[in-house]
């Protein structure tokens, strides 16, 4: 101990510690658990671990590029997950701004859809919109359709109708809720005051409400991006068996008993991983450590960081 | 001008009312459905009502009764261990200067796919015999819970006024008192909340058990999913609604915790805006 302090790089590296040791049990086991498994992927992906190994190898990237069906999966999740995001931040936005001056107790209900496992929202969405759902015969009791035949497949269906619209019940809430957080953060002062300078209530939108609710709907974006484009149990259940989103076309390789496919699924998982990472960090993932954590879902968590005191 | 007012505020209530109908129609269904053991097709109501889906998961010994003391188990640990690592991480986070990229790196396991890593752990813990236990599912439970919770926390000890506690040390007070009585219970608001949703995520966590459990741990998605594939629509009411409690249940005592009324603005906006 005292030859170290004595080198004069001690102290430092002691009070480096000091200060920063408490964040080593958290680093420590994430990074065995997660940065641990990512490696071993990454090695399986190549041939270099577990079954199916046989030395350097990219055959598993390269039969990916070859493969049709991937990249139709890899467009699907895109697509899907971005439909839902956009959808869900001007629907929720819209539904934040009407219920802006009705009350706490917005948020308060808000927040009760928050906890909802998904797959209770699956489960309620397969016996509300299934061929035989309560929808179908709500269409039947009111005439519009004379058998079960005639309704609409909205679940597992290809054009993923069931599973956008549960991502809409699920998501529009959550971006409704954060925007309504932040409106509350925000207070109307300076809407008051662009009024009060002549802007039209368009325009005070436009220029003053939209811009200081950016930083935290882009947060809000991001997390419902990621979310819904590496979700695995809603298209598993939801979706259509073809075709697939890439997660379920993951788990379907990975099971699969030719050890090729496997590591092929490990190599998609790091192709997932690695697209929804890049739109995080390109969609300012700064923003999203600031903002989405420090107050996204509950009121109390107040102030936003950015308001100016 | 008055009277205008009174019918648009009156508009807006029904449009809200209308949009929460929408919103809870799932649960409408579910509701019947768990109430009745058979539906046929074009009945908007079922003909009979019946409460043998809940006696039949209530009784002892059910899969439920086991699903659901399991999926409290690893939920409680993981909510613990979380508290136990992010707490101290957090603290850091949140008073020293941290570099952004290390921000990103422990919200990567948050938002991005968990797929690639569960398929590089499953041979490890396969070797390490460790696959199918509970302690394997509270081990990767982890993975998106610490990040949370250090996150959370980080927010928390930002807001922390550490003048507190070299005011407790200046009167004399050990390192253990002021931990105990005057920095936790200045925290404790925002590590309920953290608690709260770290319970939530291992609560409603389906893929990541689903990997490493092998069929074998039985958490209440692991039922839910399984009694989906079955097709008894009032078993998998029952267990949809039951599912949920606990979520609200928690999410009211954090409420309640930071006492926070229904309808009364959050008390930091208040003093922000004055």
């Amino acid at each position: 101990m005292n030859s170290l302090n004595g080198r004069g790089a001690g102290p430092v590296g002691l009070k480096g510690i000091r200060q920063y040791g408490p964040l080593l049990p958290a680093l420590g086991l994430v990074g065995l658990l997660y940065g641990g498994g990512l490696l071993l992927a990454l090695a399986q992906s190549v041939g270099l671990y577990g079954l199916g190994e046989r030395g350097f190898t990219l055959q598993g990237y390269g039969e990916l590029l070859r493969d049709a069906e991937v990249g139709g999966s890899l467009l699907l999740s895109l697509r899907i997950a971005l439909l839902a995001t956009g959808l869900a931040l001007v629907l929720g936005l819209g539904l934040a701004l009407l219920l802006r001056g009705v009350g706490g107790w917005a948020i308060w209900l808000g927040q009760l859809t928050l906890p909802i496992p998904h797959l209770v929202g699956v489960a309620g969405m397969l016996l509300l919109l299934g061929p035989s759902g309560w929808l179908a015969r709500l269409a039947f009791q009111l005439g519009w359709i004379a058998s079960d035949q005639d309704f609409p497949l909205w679940v597992n269906d290809r054009g993923y109708v069931g599973v956008l619209l549960y991502w809409l019940w699920k998501e529009i809430p959550f971006a409704a809720l954060v925007a309504l957080t932040l409106l509350r953060g925000m207070g109307s002062d300076l809407e008051q005051q662009a009024r009060l300078l002549g802007a039209s209530a368009a325009q005070t939108f436009w220029y003053v409400t939209l811009p200081l609710l950016r930083p935290g709907l882009l947060a809000t974006g991001i997390l419902i991006f990621g979310f819904v484009f590496s979700a695995f149990e809603v298209p598993l259940l939801l979706g259509p068996t073809y075709p697939r989103t890439l997660p379920v076309l993951i788990y379907q390789r990975f099971t699969h008993i030719n050890l090729e496919q496997r590591q092929q699924a490990v190599a998609l998982g790091i192709i997932l991983l690695a697209v929804s990472a890049a739109v995080v960090s390109l969609i300012g993932g700064l923003f999203a450590a600031r903002v989405s954590f420090l107050q996204l879902p509950f009121g109390s968590a107040g102030r936003s960081p950015w308001r100016k005191p | 001008m008055k009277g205008r007012r009174w019918i648009g505020g009156s508009l807006l209530r029904l449009g809200v009312a209308g949009v929460a109908l929408l919103w809870a129609l799932p649960f409408g269904v579910l509701a019947l459905w768990a109430f009745t053991r058979a539906w046929y097709f074009p009945d908007a109501l079922p003909r009979a009502w019946s409460i043998a889906g809940w006696q039949q998961l209530l009784s002892w010994g059910s899969q439920f009764r086991a699903a659901f003391g399991q999926s409290l188990q690893i939920a409680l640990f993981t909510t613990l261990l979380a508290l136990g690592v992010g707490i101290p991480a957090g603290r850091v986070l949140g008073t020293r200067p941290v570099p952004a990229w290390l921000r990103l790196l422990l919200l990567l396991p948050i938002i991005t796919s968990p797929l690639a890593v569960l398929m590089g752990i499953q041979g490890v813990l396969i070797r390490l015999r460790l696959d199918s236990t509970l302690l394997a599912v509270v081990l990767v439970h982890l993975i998106p819970t610490i990040p949370y919770m250090a996150l959370v926390m980080g927010s928390v000890f930002a807001r922390f006024d550490r003048g507190y506690e070299a005011q407790a040390r200046c009167l004399g007070a050990d390192p253990w008192q002021v931990w105990w009585q005057v920095t936790l219970p200045l925290i404790a608001p925002g590590a309920a909340i953290g608690a709260v949703f770290a319970f939530l995520i291992s609560w409603n966590e389906f893929l990541l058990t689903f990997f490493v459990g092998g069929g074998r741990v039985l958490t209440l998605p692991m039922l839910l999913y399984s009694l989906l594939q079955g097709g008894n629509n009032t078993l998998v009411a029952v267990v949809a609604l039951l599912s949920v409690v606990p979520g609200w249940l928690a999410l009211l005592g954090a409420s309640v915790c930071l006492g926070q009324a229904i309808g009364l603005p959050p008390r930091e906006v208040q003093e922000g805006e004055s």
